[in-house]
């Protein structure tokens, strides 16, 4: 080994010696500059990983809530704002939860916070409470009238279209405009007040649109047809809607 | 130091790392926050599109847990409004937070069915962006959702163009790609991703699959399901209730 060692010129053994000391800072480098998450997929994931799971969270979930704002957090539960997050109205409040005394969350005590939800718009499904901003108490807060956290109307309302807008604006361009809904529904008093619990009786049968559409007993200015041979089995509002345009 | 102790401090440092580097990535899972345990959990969402009112604070409360860019065409989730016209022709728009902007809200002429339909990452469980990446950045977590290595990622935009659901965007500011992460930081603390947290009418439901007692599991029973294009085998996460056909 020697005598081989011996016999290399010396500029092989620098050139050996350069590649030995390149091979030893590689070997250095890799093992312990090189991060782990460089070196194997699976745990530069898991590092990544790990970052997005230590971002801080900037809504405190409504169950922080509940302990200190114990009055607003009762009315709350039992109102139709039941589901409604305290966050969806008040904003981001992790900051307020960790520092209660010096952070406080916002408040939209204006009309158009509201309106977010309640202006009416024909995509929300039939049903949801909507107003017309424009005939509905205008320019005036929405707070006046409605506790935010149990927003019960300030007085029962008298007519149906208070919550049924999008039938009602269908009907009046119907031929049953100068109808009472009352005429073809029956409605409970208590669905006024519980208007889930507590529904309005539905016509039924063929012979309910008899009453006035029967060739036997014919109205003045009713279209008339013969019940026994007019559409046979079906009930009437499976071709006939009769809250719509022309009750095609 | 003498040859002896330098010949063992060089053992010692290179089977350390050695050790180091065979740690298994299921070890490092358990790091990911405190004692959470990522191969327990298997989240997906359940979106009911007749709960959806467009009321937008689902965009808006992402927008501020996430810090997205607040310029309307940055999201990481967005409700479009469907309408539906007589003549069976689709208008599609994706709602604005923005209470200025004029809302075409009133009954349209000619409108036939309208409805919102709020939308996400689906975080597929075959998913076409993780396929695409060049580099690795964007994979699938443990607990099945997709996020993306903000260190790793170049900024190439193939994921963005793959992504059949439109689910990602070029973040501005950081240039790398950016998706909705299920808000992976509040779910290991336990807490919802706050577009569920702050939907007023609970149109979105987030859950566990492993977990009998999650609400998706009453959700995805009681409910007709569908999925955004099924036919691409994408298998996605995000399960819809209600879904109108022309939705795509």
């Amino acid at each position: 080994m020697k005598d081989f060692l011996k016999r290399l010129p010396e500029q092989a053994m620098r050139v050996i010696a350069v590649f030995v000391m390149l091979a030893a800072v590689l070997l250095v480098a890799w093992h312990f500059i090189l991060p782990l998450d460089m070196k194997e997929p699976a745990l530069q994931q898991m590092s990544s990983t790990i970052r997005e799971a230590n971002k801080e969270t900037k809504y405190a979930g409504a169950e922080v809530c509940g302990p200190c704002h114990e009055k607003q957090h009762d009315i709350k539960k039992t109102g139709y704002h039941r589901d409604l997050s305290c966050e969806s109205c008040h904003g981001p409040a992790q900051k307020h939860a960790d520092n209660p005394a010096e952070v406080k969350p916002t408040s939209p005590k204006k009309r158009d916070y509201c309106s977010y939800c309640h202006n009416y718009n024909s995509s929300r499904p039939t049903g949801f409470p909507q107003i017309n901003p424009d005939t509905h108490n205008a320019r005036k807060p929405c707070i006046t009238c409605h506790n935010p956290h149990d927003p019960k109307p300030p007085q029962t309302p008298r007519h149906c279209a208070a919550c049924h807008a999008q039938i009602e604006r269908t009907k009046v361009a119907s031929y049953h405009a100068a109808l009472e809904c009352t005429v073809c529904h029956k409605v409970p008093v208590k669905h006024k007040t519980s208007p889930r619990s507590v529904s309005p009786t539905k016509p039924d049968t063929r012979e309910f649109c008899g009453k006035c559409h029967d060739k036997v007993s014919p109205r003045k200015g009713v279209p008339a047809v013969d019940m026994t041979a007019h559409g046979e089995k079906y009930v009437c509002w499976q071709c006939h809607y009769p809250h719509m345009l022309g009750g095609i | 130091m003498d040859r002896r102790e330098f010949l063992k401090n060089c053992c010692l440092f290179v089977s350390s790392g050695v050790l180091a580097g065979a740690l298994s990535p299921d070890a490092w899972a358990k790091t990911i926050y405190k004692d959470y345990d990522p191969a327990k959990h298997l989240y997906g969402m359940g979106i009911d599109i007749n709960r959806c009112i467009g009321c937008g604070r689902c965009m808006q409360g992402c927008k501020t847990e996430n810090d997205v860019p607040t310029e309307p065409y940055y999201f990481r989730t967005w409700v479009e409004r469907y309408v539906i016209k007589t003549d069976k022709s689709v208008t599609i728009k994706t709602i604005s937070t923005n209470l200025d902007e004029p809302a075409e809200a009133f009954v349209e002429k000619d409108m036939l069915r309208s409805f919102f339909v709020p939308k996400l990452c689906n975080q597929c469980d075959h998913p076409p962006c993780v396929q695409v990446c060049p580099v690795g950045a964007t994979y699938k977590t443990i607990d099945g959702v997709i996020l993306v290595d903000d260190k790793r990622c170049i900024g190439c935009r193939y994921c963005i163009q793959a992504c059949p659901y439109g689910a990602r965007y070029l973040h501005p500011l950081t240039r790398v790609a950016d998706k909705c992460t299920f808000c992976y930081h509040r779910l290991v603390r336990g807490l919802l991703p706050v577009c569920v947290e702050v939907c007023p009418k609970q149109a979105r439901l987030f859950g566990d699959m492993k977990s009998i007692a999650s609400p998706l599991g009453r959700f995805t029973r009681m409910n007709k399901i569908h999925v955004l294009k099924p036919s691409l085998n994408t298998d996605p996460k995000v399960y819809y209730a209600n879904l109108d056909g022309e939705v795509n």
